[in-house]
């Protein structure tokens, strides 16, 4: 049992099934992928879901009752993009803590990618990350790299990687450079059904920057990314995917014009899939007039324009998936002058509140989209069979409570990583349960 | 700080300032060899008047100068905000010469100690002399006055405020003490 | 009385009476560097750390100057010292400086930002000697110095700064001091070195010299950085030299009593002609004079005091 001061207990599950018959009651039931948004019991049996009826039959025999009055009963949620850091940095995160983190965040899965030391690309490591997640509170499906040692040159060995377990291949952390490559590398994921993620950057039009070129990189003097950085690869990711007919999936949209590119494709019938992140969501690139590094990640904080057009894309459908890009970092190499910071922030614990408080309360999603785009969008695009509350599908649950209040600290996260951008704020919502396999591992009381 | 007690009026500051032009003459007899530094702020215009009276009885043009002791100061660690530098403007070769140096209120002799300090960086004078208009006593450092317009007892809540026509529209000076703002 | 800012982080955002206190404080110590006897004794006892990361020899010694003009005791920590090139990290760096008790910091360092960062690691007095892209507020200071000391105002008068202002810090500083003092800036240079979003500077910006000097009373030129060449921003000198370059023919065509400035170092022959640099319109050398004037004044308002 981990407590923390603030209310929050996770409970590591035990070797073997599950025993219990669990039921959640009154909860507001969110399931899209069956069209359910009502008031329901979920009835839990051995870890699958065995009910799911406005009524509990009274011979269901339930050990355990969980009242959901007020809250959210959901399909456990995913974190398609995260970095575990492990193995090479343990010092920054474990896939023990960031686990943990992503537990306490409300996630019962999350794929974690392959820029670690040594780089996931052939089968031993990928083994290595499934082995060590084996007994964790959260499942962890591992995404192989597209070249070996992401050194943009030779192919790694999909197959064995599919094989010990990877659900999709990423460079991320930086684009494929040479577009025959990326090419070779579309068409030969076709074999295995699996999306290569793009992390879409042009590496000479970005050189030297550390925060978004605009008004606000001139004021501070800082060297700038262009947005076009962004999007020349993303259009040339997006014409390769409809040249070779294999699938991608953006990575981390920042920008208008990316948000435009997906879109048209999508209407031409290209298979591209997108995601961005909470941060982009709720923060700008005005956001770093102090020089705040935990406001340093790439792609960068954009413009208020930028941010506009990602939520007219979430809210159209043209983004897919919201996924926290989890990067933490130790401090030493964040608390530091600006251009010598490392690029990323945590998402894990805040990213359920960011899109409650800033897409929910805003009216900006619908829950049911919220469930789409954070637990079954990112399972589809894996080819994973959760996202849903269908019977006989394991019982992987999230309860929310959208109308909890909190106020962040990191220095109470589960993560290792203190790098939030969000330490401080005032956010709506949290996970209360995170229900593993039947088990309720996670539970927050409030302080 | 209101206003307590008339110490001079225009036409007794002028006499003092005549008193002085003669004290000074009776004792340096060649202005030849000789300068006159009035302290910013008021003691400029005081040594203005006397240099005028001093050039009427010889039929000289006296060498003068403006000094500002800001930057000689002993406070800089201590007081609360730095008060504005002025002026300083010493257009003469201070060497081997005579000098009076002018100040409206001798008090805990600071100001004189810097004034000394910034002339020793100018050069080195003959002799330095010091003309004051008022003496209020409470000396914090062993510095005595060679011409004394008026010696006045005040207490330490107490401030001697001299007013000038140039700046304050009349020649006056007044006793003020802490209290009600008039 | 006094200055409102308690560090001198930049020109953007400080108010017209500071600005007019720090060049009114300059004049004055002006008329100390005249004196035989350089030097006045209001700092005494005084620690100022210059800690350059940069390598800048001009504006470390003007500092250094102004240091001991006013009797503190300069220290210098420059990048060739032992532990600044370790890889001690700056914070490290401050913590060690602070515990030998000192009161104020000149820093210069190639990452925007770094005074600020300073200023929450430490309670030392922070003056900004050059950080990244982003200010050099001293140089600005010392060049509105110059124009007032020259032409007798500020406010109305029309100056055109001619370079690289992608890359200059002193455009900027200059850019949002000058603003505040009510004077007219126009930016120009190619469209390669000039910034891809102007409107934070608030001033003109053309890639064309000749409007750019169009009734100037200041012409401003920047250092042209020979290096960047072969990165593209520019094609050749010959052809930078003859579109943004000034020479005594565009010179001629300006008002009688046009100013000519530099923050040095000069590119003799590419931005500047040699004629002109060394002309009756250059006040390079009165910019060194008064750099130390400037940086006098700025270290004796922000120093002492019980933490005004």
């Amino acid at each position: 049992m981990l407590k923390k001061p603030n209310g929050q207990t996770i409970y590591r599950p035990i070797d073997g099934a599950c025993p219990q018959k669990l039921i959640i009651k009154n909860g507001r039931v969110i399931d899209p992928a069956n069209g359910v948004d009502d008031v329901c019991a979920v009835g839990v049996e051995n870890g699958l879901i065995t009910l799911c009826a406005k009524e509990v039959p009274p011979d269901f025999g339930a050990q355990e009752e969980l009242d959901a009055s007020g809250m959210w009963v959901v399909p456990g949620l995913m974190d398609m993009h995260v970095h575990l850091r492990e193995p090479g940095r343990e010092d920054k995160e474990t896939i023990e803590t960031g686990t943990l983190a992503a537990c306490a965040g409300g996630f019962t899965a999350v794929a974690c990618m392959p820029n670690t030391n040594p780089v996931l690309d052939e089968e031993s490591k990928i083994r290595y990350v499934v082995q060590r997640a084996q007994n964790s509170v959260c499942r962890v499906y591992p995404v192989g790299s597209i070249t070996k040692g992401l050194l943009g040159e030779e192919l790694s060995p999909f197959g064995e990687m599919v094989r010990a377990g990877a659900r999709a291949v990423s460079d991320d952390g930086k684009s494929v450079r040479k577009a025959d490559i990326m090419k070779n590398a579309l068409n030969y994921s076709k074999s295995f059904r699996i999306p290569v993620i793009c992390h879409c950057e042009d590496s000479d039009l970005a050189r030297g920057g550390h925060m978004n070129e605009g008004a606000m990189s001139t004021l501070l003097g800082v060297w700038g990314m262009p947005s076009v950085a962004e999007e020349v690869v993303v259009a040339r990711d997006i014409m390769l995917a409809a040249y070779t007919g294999a699938r991608v999936h953006i990575a981390h949209v920042s920008t208008a014009g990316s948000v435009r590119l997906v879109r048209d494709a999508k209407k031409l019938g290209v298979q591209v899939t997108c995601e961005t992140c909470p941060h982009y969501i709720a923060l700008t690139d005005d956001d770093l007039a102090a020089y705040d590094t935990n406001r340093k990640m790439n792609p960068p904080l954009r413009t208020r324009l930028d941010q506009e057009a990602l939520l007219a894309g979430l809210a159209d459908g043209t983004i897919d998936v919201i996924a926290s890009d989890h990067a933490p970092h130790v401090s030493e190499e964040k608390d530091v002058e600006f251009d010598a910071a490392a690029f990323g922030v945590i998402g894990l614990e805040t990213s359920l509140a960011i899109v409650l408080t800033y897409l929910i309360e805003k009216d900006v999603l619908l829950p049911s989209e919220l469930v789409e785009k954070m637990s079954l969008m990112p399972n589809r695009i894996l080819g994973l069979p959760g996202g849903t509350l269908s019977k006989g599908s394991v019982a992987d649950i999230t309860v929310i409570d959208p109308n909890a209040r909190w106020t962040v600290d990191s220095s109470t996260f589960y993560s290792k990583g203190r790098n939030t951008p969000f330490n401080g704020f005032d956010l709506h919502g949290f996970a209360r349960y995170t229900i593993l396999s039947g088990n309720i591992v996670y539970e927050r009381k409030d302080p | 700080m209101k206003k307590l007690e008339p110490l001079m009026d225009a036409q007794a500051l002028d006499r003092a300032l005549t008193r002085i032009a003669h004290q000074i003459l009776e004792r340096n007899h060649d202005l030849h060899n000789f300068g006159i530094v009035g302290m910013q702020t008021r003691g400029v215009f005081l040594a203005q008047r006397i240099a005028k009276k001093l050039g009427a009885l010889e039929g000289i043009e006296l060498a003068s100068g403006v000094l500002d002791v800001t930057l000689y100061r002993d406070d800089y660690r201590t007081a609360f905000k730095q008060p504005s530098v002025k002026v300083t403007n010493i257009p003469f070769d201070i060497n081997g010469i005579d000098m009076v140096l002018v100040d409206d209120v001798l008090y805990t002799g600071r100001t004189v100690r810097a004034a000394l300090d910034a002339l020793t960086d100018f050069g080195r004078p003959k002799t330095i002399q010091c003309a004051v208009l008022i003496d209020r006593g409470h000396r914090e450092m062993p510095i005595t006055a060679d011409y004394v317009g008026m010696s006045v007892t005040t207490r330490s809540n107490q401030e001697v405020a001299l007013k000038v026509m140039e700046i304050d529209n009349e020649d006056s000076v007044w006793l003020m003490e802490q209290g009600p703002d008039k | 009385m006094g200055l409102t800012i308690k560090h001198l982080l930049g020109l953007r955002g400080v108010s017209e009476q500071d600005i007019t206190l720090i060049l009114d404080t300059a004049d004055n110590f002006y008329e100390v560097l005249q004196r035989e006897i350089k030097q006045v004794p209001t700092l005494k006892g005084i620690t100022v750390v210059n800690l350059f990361y940069e390598n800048s020899t001009r504006t470390r010694i003007s500092f250094e100057l102004a240091e001991k003009r006013l009797s503190a005791s300069p220290l210098n920590f420059s990048t060739s010292t032992s532990s600044v090139s370790k890889g001690e990290s700056l914070r490290d760096t401050m913590r060690n400086i602070e515990a030998m008790k000192i009161d104020m910091v000149v820093v210069r360092h190639g990452a925007a930002g770094v005074p600020a960062f300073l200023t929450r690691c430490t309670g030392a007095t922070i003056i900004n000697a050059g950080d990244g892209l982003h200010e050099h507020p001293t140089q600005a200071l010392l060049d509105m110095m110059t124009i007032r000391q020259k032409l007798g105002r500020l406010t109305g008068l029309k100056v055109a700064i001619v370079g690289d202002i992608l890359h200059s810090r002193v455009a900027r500083s200059n850019a949002w001091g000058m603003a505040t003092m009510g004077m007219k800036v126009v930016a120009c240079g190619p469209p390669t070195l000039l910034p891809q979003h102007c409107a934070p500077l608030g001033v003109t910006v053309t890639d064309s010299m000749d409007k750019a000097l169009d009734g100037a009373d200041v012409v401003m030129m920047l250092r042209l950085q020979l290096e960047r060449q072969g990165s593209g921003l520019f094609p050749s000198i010959r052809e930078y030299r003859e579109r943004y370059g000034l020479d005594l023919e565009k010179l001629s065509k300006l008002p009688k009593n046009v100013l000519v400035m530099h923050p040095g170092p000069i590119n003799r022959g590419i931005e500047l002609a040699s004629n002109v640099a060394d002309g009756d319109h250059s006040v390079i050398l009165d910019q060194v004079t008064n750099g130390v004037a400037v940086r006098m004044a700025v270290i004796y308002l922000l120093g002492g005091g019980e933490n005004a």
